[in-house]
């Protein structure tokens, strides 16, 4: 087994930013506005490098696919600990239609180009919430997947991973390589600190594009309006129980 | 020991604070500030254990937000 990892990070708007839908309802506000790392690909991260921490596995290798300013997500990878970083380059219309197909033709190609043992991505991003791309992925190279893991645990030649379902926990074991997603549970991403930031700068990013690994960037879904959720209605007080009772049965809940 | 890379680590730290940036690096600067005529090097060490201290929290505050903040929109509990 070859002992390389592959990783896909995101850049995504920032969890914390309250999103703003553009005024022609084609999508959201992205300038100026603060991106970050998917929080569940920060998760993808440390997991591959607390493997390689373990010694477990050889190389974490950093993907993502976009413009230039995808490159500041693969230097938080490394300087998460990832080895090096591929950069593939999408911009334009093609960024913009880009979605969960197109990035798992790219992760299926590289992951053949590298001769990866394993894929980690994060389950879902936190912008399309599409939960796609790992499936796709392990689809496309005919790969096992074990989604939604909150555990993984390498045996052999062989994945452990337990996986956070509805009503509990289900754990499996498939053969490498394999394909897996990040939960929550997973693990602790550790911040990416300054020392670590300015060290990350040495190690190489190549550029590819998507070309190059003979995918076609062609989208099947075209997004036709985007709409703010509908404006939460002003709760009301009541001084009694009756009172509660009586602007409930007003309102036809009982 | 350096106070340099402390005030540094805060610094990059203080970025993300809720409050807003700038409210963090007055504050810091204040604290410095106040403390900057300090010459005893245990009161200086003591200092520095303090800032790498808070550096420690500030991560800590931050990765607990983005917990809460995932496990809030994504899991019913």
């Amino acid at each position: 087994m070859s002992g390389r990892v592959l990783v896909g990070v995101k850049r995504v708007i920032d969890y914390a930013v309250k999103i703003r839908v553009k005024p022609d309802h084609s999508g959201v506000v992205t300038d100026g506005v603060k991106h970050s790392m998917n929080p569940f690909c920060e998760i993808a991260v440390e997991e591959a490098v607390k493997l390689k921490e373990k010694k477990l596995i050889k190389e974490v290798v950093a993907v993502s696919c976009g413009p230039q300013q995808v490159q500041e997500t693969i230097r938080t990878a490394l300087a998460m600990g990832a080895d090096r970083g591929i950069h593939v380059e999408v911009s334009g219309k093609d960024y913009d239609n880009m979605g969960p197909l197109q990035v798992s033709k790219i992760m299926a190609a590289l992951a053949k180009k590298e001769e990866a043992q394993l894929v980690i991505l994060g389950k879902q991003a936190i912008d399309d919430d599409c939960n796609q791309t790992g499936q796709m992925t392990a689809a496309l190279l005919d790969w096992p997947q074990g989604t939604f893991a909150s555990e993984v645990t390498l045996e052999g030649d062989k994945v452990k991973v337990v996986r956070e379902i509805d009503g509990g926990l289900e754990t499996i074991k498939i053969n490498t390589p394999a394909v897996v997603t990040a939960d929550l549970r997973l693990n602790t991403p550790r911040y990416a600190t300054l020392p670590n930031i300015m060290k990350a700068k040495k190690k190489k990013i190549a550029n590819v594009k998507p070309a190059d690994l003979g995918v076609d960037m062609a989208s099947r879904v075209e997004v036709l309006r985007v709409d703010e959720p509908p404006q939460r209605q002003a709760g009301m007080k009541v001084e009694t129980v009756e009172d509660l009772v009586g602007k409930l049965k007003e309102a036809g809940r009982i | 020991m350096h106070s340099f890379s402390t005030i540094r680590k805060l610094l990059y730290l203080g970025r993300e604070y809720p409050k807003g940036s700038d409210y963090f690096r007055d504050r810091l600067r204040a604290a410095f500030t106040k403390n900057k005529s300090v010459q005893d090097p245990q009161k200086i060490k003591d200092m520095i254990a303090r800032g790498e201290y808070v550096a420690k929290e500030l991560e800590a505050l931050y990765y607990l937000r983005k917990y809460r903040a995932m496990k809030k929109r994504y899991y019913e509990e």
